[in-house]
C-alpha cells in the first residue's frame, strides 16, 4: 500500500485568513502543493516523491497548480451568474475527476451467542492505483469505524478528522436496533466516510485503505505506518508552554466556542419544537374525532362534518411526517457539528503544543548557540518545519471545514423549509378538495330543489 | 288569555310570513362605550353599553335613524330575551352571545372589558337583534320594537306586561318532577338531539381551545430560531446575510399565529351561537312537556270527578274513602245533602270537561306551531352550519397559503438566502 504525498502543505507565509471569504486576489490556497521540507518522509516510498521540490503525485501526474485558484474564481463568477450549481462544488477538492467513491448502506442485524450487532455494507469504487481492485464490497460494524477514526487521528494529528455519530447510547432510553436509530447512524457513518474519502490527505491514509479493502482488520496490531510528522507530534506531549498564540488561531478558537454555543441552543430549540408539535398532534387528533362523532347525530350535515374530520386527519399525518423529517435530518447535523467542533479544538490544541515545543527548543538552542557558538541543531529546524506544516494543514482543513459547513447548513435550512412547505401544501390541498366537494354538493342540492 | 294570544299569533303567523320587520329596517349595533354607575346594590361598577341604530331599509346611505337610537347594556338584552322566551314559548328564541368568555385558550382574555371580547359581543348582539327582527312572529312584538327605538321607559313597559309572573309560575312547575305518561315521540327525539348537539359542540369548542393553545406554542418556539439565527449571523462572514434573512422569515412565521387564531375565533363564535340555540330547543321541549303534563292532569282530574259522581249516584263505594267510611259508621247523609253535593259536582265536571277541551286544543296548537318552528330552525341550522364549515375550510386554505408562501420566500427569494450562504 502506497501512501500518497501529503498534499495540503504550504509555507507558513502567504496564507489567506481562515475566516475570509473567497479572495479576489488569490494567494496560493491550500491544495497547491508548494514545496515543504519533509526530510525522510515515509510517504515517498515510490521514487522521487519526497524531499523533492517538484510537485507531483506519486502516480506521476502533475498537480494542476492553478486548480484551486481557478475553482474559487469560478465560484465567484458563478455566484454572480446566479448559477446555483457552483455552490455545490467542493471548493477544495481537486477539479480533476474524483477517483474514490464510497457508500455506506444496507444495514443488517447479526445475532450470535455472545452479542447482537448491526453491520453495514461499505462499497468502494475507485480508479486509484493505491487500490488493487476497482471495486470493493464488504461489511463493517460501528467498532470498525471507530477503529478507523482512532487510527486516522493517531496517524494524521495535524488534520481535522470528521466526527462519528455517538458511540454510547443509553440502553434503556434508546433502542439500538430500531429502524430509526439504525438509519440515522448509518447516514452519519456514510457522511463520515465520504468526508474522509474526499479529503486530499486523509483519503490516502493506509488505514482507510485497509478499512475499505481488507477482509479482516487487524485491529490489535494496527498498521505501523505513521507519518513522521505524526510521530513527532505525538512525542510533543506536554512539557512546553505556549507563549503567544498567533491571533488567527485565537480567532478560530473563539469562533468555535461561540458556534458551539449557538449549536447547543439550536438543538434545544429543535427539541422543544418537536415536543410542542407532538402535543399539538395529540389535541388535533381528538379534534378530528369530535367532528366525526358529531356527524353521527346529524343527517344533512354528515358530509361536511365527516369531510372536516378527514381533513384534520390528513393534517395530522402531514404533521407526523414533518416531525419525523425534522428529527431525522436536523438533529443529527447539529450533533455532528458539535462533535466536529470538539475535534477541531483538539487539533488546535495539538498545534499549540507543536508550536510550544518548537519555541522551547529554539530558545534553548539560541542560548546554547550564544554560549557555545554551536549552530542551531537540525532538530530545531525540524520542529520549525513541523509547526509550519501543522499550520498549513490546519488552515487548509479549516477552510475545507468552513466550506463544508456552509454547504451543509444551507442544505439543511433549505431542506427544513421545504419540509415545512410540504406540510402546508398537503394541508392546503386536503382543505381545497373538501371545499370543492362541498360546493359541488351544494350545487346539486339547489338543482334538485329547483327541479321540484 | 293564553288561548286568545295563541289564536292571534296563529293567524298572523300563517298569513304574514313575508313581511317580517327586517324587510323594512336595517338594524345596526353601531358602537360600544364604557360607562360607570351605581348598580342595584349601590356599588360603583364599570359596564359597557351598545348603541342601537335603526334605519329604513330602502333609504339611501345616511338615511335618518328611526327612534331614539338607545344605548343598551347586556343585562337589558337578557331581559328582552327572557320576555320573548316566556311570551312565545313555541318559538326557538335566538340566543345571546355568551355572558362570560368561555372555552378560552390561554392567550385569549377572559376579561369582559377586553376590547376584543367587547367587539365580538357587539357583533353577537347585532346578530341576535337581526334574527329576532327576521322572525315572522317575534318581529311583530311591540316590546321588541320599543327596545330598538325607545331610550326611556322600556324597562317599565316590559315589567308591566307581567311576563315575570308567568316566568315564575313556569319555573315552579318545572322544578317539580314532571312525569308525563304519554310523551310525544317527536319531542323526545328532539330533546335527545338537542342534548347530543349540545354535547358535541361543547366538546368541539373545548378541544379547539386546546388545539389553539398548542398551535400557539409551536409557532412561538419557532420565533426562537429568529433570534438564534441573528446571533449566529454575527459570527459568520459568508453566511451572515443568508442567516439574517432566514431569521426574519422565522420571526414572520412566528408572528403569523396571532392573526390565524383571531380569525378562528369568529368560527368559534358561530359554533357557540348554535350551542346556545340548543338551550332554546330544550326550552320548547320543556314547554311542550308542561302542557302535556297539564293536559294529563286535567284528564285525571276529570276522571276522578266523574268517578265521584258515579259513587254518589249509585251509592256504590268502589274505592275506600273517608266519606264512605264515615257514612257507614255514622249513618248516611240526607237526600238533600246528597242532591246539593251532586249538583256541585256536576258543575265541577262541566268545568273540568271544558278545561280538558281547552288544554287539548292548546296542546295541539302548541305542537303544530312549535313543530313548524323546529322545522324552520333545522333548515336554518343545516344551512348555516354547512356554510360555517365551508368558511372554516376556506380560512384554513388561506392560512396554509400565507404561511407556505412565507416559507417559500425563505428558500428561493430568489435563491437569496441560500445563495448568500
Amino acid at each position: 500500500m502506497i501512501v500518497g504525498a501529503p498534499r495540503g502543505l504550504q509555507p507558513v507565509n502567504g496564507t489567506t485568513h481562515p475566516l475570509s471569504a473567497v479572495q479576489e486576489t488569490l494567494s496560493p490556497v491550500p491544495d497547491v502543493t508548494a514545496s515543504c521540507h519533509i526530510p525522510n518522509s515515509s510517504s515517498s516510498s515510490s521514487g522521487g516523491g519526497g524531499g523533492d521540490k517538484e510537485v507531483v503525485l506519486t502516480n506521476g501526474k502533475p498537480i494542476e497548480t492553478s486548480s484551486p485558484a481557478s475553482a474559487s474564481s469560478l465560484l465567484n463568477r458563478l455566484q454572480l451568474d446566479d448559477d446555483l450549481e457552483a455552490d455545490t462544488l467542493d471548493l477544495y477538492a481537486s477539479t480533476e475527476t474524483r477517483d474514490l467513491f464510497v457508500t455506506v448502506d444496507d444495514p443488517k442485524k447479526h445475532v450470535s451467542t455472545m452479542e447482537t450487532y448491526i453491520t453495514y455494507r461499505v462499497s468502494t469504487k475507485t480508479s486509484r492505483i493505491e487500490f488493487d481492485l476497482p471495486e470493493y464490497n464488504l461489511r463493517r460494524r460501528y467498532q470498525d469505524f471507530d477503529w478507523l477514526r482512532m487510527k486516522l487521528e493517531d496517524s494524521q494529528p495535524t488534520h481535522l478528522i470528521p466526527p462519528l455519530p455517538e458511540k454510547f447510547v443509553m440502553k434503556g432510553v434508546v433502542d439500538r436496533f430500531s429502524e430509526e436509530f439504525v438509519e440515522t447512524r448509518m447516514k452519519a457513518l456514510d457522511k463520515f466516510l465520504k468526508r474522509v474519502a474526499d479529503h486530499p490527505v486523509l483519503s490516502f491514509n493506509p488505514h482507510l485503505n485497509a478499512f475499505l479493502t481488507a477482509k479482516d482488520l487487524n485491529k490489535r496490531q494496527g498498521l505501523a505506518l505513521l507519518t513522521k510528522v505524526g510521530e513527532s507530534v505525538k512525542q510533543a506531549a506536554g512539557g512546553y508552554k505556549l507563549r503567544a498564540r498567533p491571533p488567527e488561531y485565537c480567532v478560530m478558537g473563539e469562533y468555535l466556542d461561540t458556534f458551539n454555543q449557538k449549536l447547543g441552543t439550536m438543538d434545544r430549540i429543535a427539541q422543544r419544537i418537536l415536543k410542542e408539535q407532538t402535543e399539538y398532534l395529540v389535541e388535533l387528533r381528538e379534534y378530528g374525532s369530535v367532528y366525526a362523532g358529531w356527524a353521527g347525530s346529524e343527517d344533512a350535515l354528515t358530509r361536511p362534518l365527516e369531510g372536516v374530520a378527514g381533513c384534520v386527519s390528513t393534517c395530522c399525518g402531514a404533521m407526523e411526517d414533518l416531525s419525523e423529517g425534522m428529527s431525522q435530518e436536523l438533529l443529527p447535523v447539529l450533533r455532528e457539528y458539535v462533535l466536529y467542533i470538539e475535534s477541531m479544538k483538539n487539533v488546535l490544541k495539538k498545534r499549540d503544543q507543536s508550536q510550544a515545543e518548537y519555541e522551547g527548543r529554539l530558545e534553548a538552542a539560541v542560548i546554547r548557540k550564544q554560549e557555545e557558538k554551536t549552530p542551531v541543531p537540525v532538530e530545531v529546524e525540524k520542529c520549525q518545519d513541523r509547526v509550519e506544516c501543522f499550520n498549513a494543514d490546519l488552515k487548509a482543513d479549516w477552510e475545507r471545514w468552513q466550506s463544508n459547513k456552509r454547504q451543509d447548513f444551507r442544505q439543511l435550512l433549505t431542506s427544513m423549509a421545504d419540509k415545512n412547505i410540504n406540510y402546508f401544501e398537503k394541508c392546503q390541498s386536503a382543505w381545497e378538495s373538501l371545499v370543492s366537494q362541498l360546493q359541488d354538493d351544494q350545487a346539486e342540492n339547489t338543482n334538485e330543489t329547483n327541479c321540484d | 288569555m293564553c288561548q286568545v294570544c295563541a289564536r292571534d299569533i296563529t293567524d298572523t303567523f300563517m298569513v304574514e310570513r313575508e313581511t317580517a320587520l327586517l324587510k323594512k329596517i336595517d338594524i345596526n349595533v353601531a358602537e360600544s362605550e364604557k360607562r360607570s354607575g351605581k348598580n342595584t346594590v349601590n356599588m360603583q361598577e364599570t359596564y359597557t353599553v351598545y348603541l342601537i341604530e335603526i334605519r329604513p331599509a330602502n333609504a339611501a346611505e345616511g338615511g335618518l335613524p328611526v327612534g331614539d337610537s338607545p344605548w343598551r347594556r347586556y343585562s337589558e338584552f337578557e331581559l328582552l330575551r327572557t320576555y320573548l322566551l316566556v311570551t312565545y314559548p313555541f318559538v326557538v328564541i335566538p340566543p345571546l352571545p355568551e355572558k362570560r368568555a368561555e372555552f378560552v385558550w390561554h392567550k385569549l382574555s377572559a376579561d369582559n372589558l377586553d376590547p376584543d371580547f367587547v367587539e365580538r359581543r357587539r357583533l353577537g348582539l347585532e346578530n341576535f337583534l337581526i334574527r329576532v327582527a327576521s322572525h315572522s312572529v317575534l318581529s311583530k312584538d311591540k316590546i321588541f320594537y320599543q327596545f330598538l327605538t325607545e331610550e326611556k321607559g322600556w324597562r317599565e313597559a316590559v315589567l308591566e306586561t307581567g311576563f315575570q309572573d308567568k316566568a315564575d309560575s313556569r319555573l315552579k312547575s318545572l322544578s317539580a318532577t314532571l312525569r308525563v305518561k304519554n310523551p310525544d315521540k317527536s319531542f323526545t327525539d328532539l330533546k335527545q338531539y338537542s342534548d347530543e348537539l349540545n354535547s358535541a359542540i361543547s366538546h368541539l369548542l373545548r378541544v379547539r381551545a386546546k388545539v389553539a393553545d398548542r398551535m400557539y406554542g409551536v409557532y412561538k418556539v419557532h420565533g426562537n430560531y429568529g433570534r438564534i439565527f441573528s446571533e449566529w449571523s454575527a459570527i459568520e462572514k459568508e453566511m451572515g446575510d443568508g442567516l439574517q434573512s432566514a431569521g426574519h422569515h422565522m420571526d414572520t412565521h412566528s408572528a403569523s399565529v396571532d392573526d390565524i387564531l383571531e380569525e378562528e375565533e369568529h368560527y368559534a363564535d358561530q359554533l357557540k351561537e348554535y350551542l346556545f340555540y340548543t338551550d332554546a330547543l330544550r326550552s320548547v321541549c320543556r314547554k311542550h312537556e308542561l302542557i302535556q303534563y297539564e293536559l294529563e292532569m286535567a284528564v285525571l282530574d276529570l276522571a276522578s270527578k266523574k268517578q265521584q259522581r258515579e259513587e254518589l249516584t249509585t251509592g256504590a263505594v268502589r274505592v275506600f274513602s273517608l266519606k264512605g267510611m264515615s257514612s257507614k259508621l255514622f249513618g248516611q247523609e240526607s237526600p238533600e245533602q246528597r242532591e246539593s253535593r251532586l249538583a256541585a259536582l256536576q258543575q265541577s265536571i262541566q268545568a273540568s270537561e271544558d278545561a280538558v277541551l281547552d288544554k287539548n286544543q292548546e296542546c295541539r296548537e302548541f305542537m303544530r306551531m312549535s313543530w313548524e318552528e323546529v322545522k324552520r330552525f333545522k333548515e336554518q341550522k343545516d344551512r348555516e352550519l354547512r356554510e360555517a364549515l365551508i368558511s372554516y375550510a376556506i380560512m384554513q386554505i388561506s392560512m396554509c397559503k400565507k404561511v407556505g408562501d412565507n416559507m417559500g420566500t425563505a428558500t428561493c427569494d430568489p435563491h437569496h438566502v441560500t445563495r448568500t450562504m
